[in-house]
């Protein structure tokens, strides 16, 4: 039987979650007898090449690329994980939720104390992906079958969980591997 | 002292004095029924509802419902666990709550009942509502998008002649809780660390006061909510 297969993606995150997804340590060695890895930052392969058991989506969707890819993974991955605050709630990207977006835009490209924009263009490129009017939790944008809070969520609860998928097995996850911080 | 009364918990057999609160009622007896907007010392107001049980098919808030002889309480049954799921998980999304950004996250008693209830995300979409951050006050912050409107701050925060320093503001969704203009000049430093102690979550803050526990050995990092009280007792 071949290895379940991982993907993993970083939307508007900080890849925080990805460093605690390494922070499982030598659990790594485990982990790569157990899975194998498709489209992810960790192997560098840019593009879906097979059907995926497990994917994990790091940060929420604040523009049209983030969409794509979030759609991409839904329709590559059997299971999908929200992991980490900004894939649940938006996290910190969110907090110009209550702010329009051109007053955003603004801030950053004119009005900045530091900006330096003589031309006051905005970016506008159409190679660019389009922002969107806010940040979306992922179980906003599509189905998620599963979420793992925390900033960045505890190594052990990745492990945990991944494991326990793997091995299709039930799991008691300890009180202190569940935070918000 | 009032006389004392039998009474039932999910069926486990009880004692207390008659009139006693519920809650206080099942602590005696080493039984934890989570609260939220109920704090010690002060006259319970249930409004957040976290703390509902059911005596005679009928939901009680059990910080302001007196225990009585013969009373069949139920708490944990799966229904009552759901629905004080909800109220938290309504509470997270109808705030800003960016737990990972806030000096109370770990000393939180909104955060410590999710982590107590093990909620991985809520069901309920976040609304994101607009609210603002008020830090005119020389010694106090506070922030709106915190509030969980709980009236803790008004019930308990009271100056020497007995009157709130907070008040609310406006009604219905454009409620907020507002420092009183007049007698929060004179906010004594006792009163703000009084009103920061007393916020169950990090609305209310004393300036340059943030952060200053580690993580790790915070109030919540170990031990859940709730653990404590019954283990004392």
């Amino acid at each position: 039987m071949s290895k379940p297969i991982i993907a993993t993606t970083s939307l508007a995150g900080c890849f925080g979650c990805h460093m605690s997804f390494l922070d499982i340590d030598d659990r790594l060695l485990d982990l790569i007898e157990l899975v194998e890895f498709n489209k992810s930052p960790i192997n560098d392969i840019k593009n879906f090449t097979n059907v995926c058991d497990i994917g994990l989506i790091e940060g929420g969707c604040c523009n049209t690329e983030n969409i794509h890819i979030l759609k991409e993974f839904r329709k590559n991955c059997k299971i999908l994980i929200s992991f980490g605050e900004c894939a649940i709630m938006g996290g910190l990207p969110a907090m110009r939720n209550d702010v329009p977006v051109r007053e955003c835009l603004e801030e950053a490209y004119l009005s900045g104390p530091s900006t330096v924009n003589e031309e006051r263009i905005l970016p506008n490129d159409e190679e660019l992906p389009m922002i969107l009017n806010r940040v979306y939790p992922c179980h906003e944008v599509v189905k998620m079958d599963y979420h793992l809070p925390g900033c960045p969520p505890n190594a052990d609860l990745i492990w945990d969980v991944l494991h326990a998928l793997i091995l299709d097995v039930n799991i008691e996850l300890p009180y202190e591997v569940i935070k918000y911080d | 002292m009032n006389k004392q009364i039998i009474f039932t918990i999910d069926q486990k057999e009880c004692t207390s004095e008659a009139g006693k609160y519920i809650v206080d009622a099942a602590r005696e007896n080493g039984i934890y029924i989570p609260t939220l907007c109920n704090y010690k010392g002060v006259k319970p107001a249930g409004s957040c509802r976290v703390c509902t049980v059911k005596v005679n098919k009928r939901h009680l808030t059990a910080c302001t419902t007196p225990v009585a002889e013969g009373m069949e309480i139920e708490l944990n049954t799966t229904e009552l666990n759901d629905l004080r799921k909800a109220v938290v998980e309504i509470l997270f999304t109808e705030g800003n709550h960016f737990c990972p950004a806030c000096e109370k996250s770990g000393n939180c008693e909104l955060q410590a009942l999710a982590y107590r209830f093990q909620i991985m995300a809520p069901r309920f979409p976040y609304q994101f509502n607009k609210r603002d951050v008020d830090a005119s006050h020389p010694k106090i912050l506070h922030d709106h998008n915190r509030c969980i409107l709980c009236k803790r701050c008004i019930r308990a925060v009271k100056n020497e002649e007995g009157k709130s320093v907070f008040t609310f503001e406006n009604r219905a969704k454009k409620v907020h809780i507002k420092l009183d203009e007049k007698l929060g000049d004179s906010l004594t430093d006792e009163l703000a660390e009084k009103a920061m102690e007393v916020c169950p979550v990090g609305s209310i803050l004393v300036k340059e006061k943030g952060f200053e526990i580690p993580i790790g050995e915070r109030t919540y990092d170990k031990v859940p909510i709730g653990e404590m009280l019954i283990t004392d007792k």
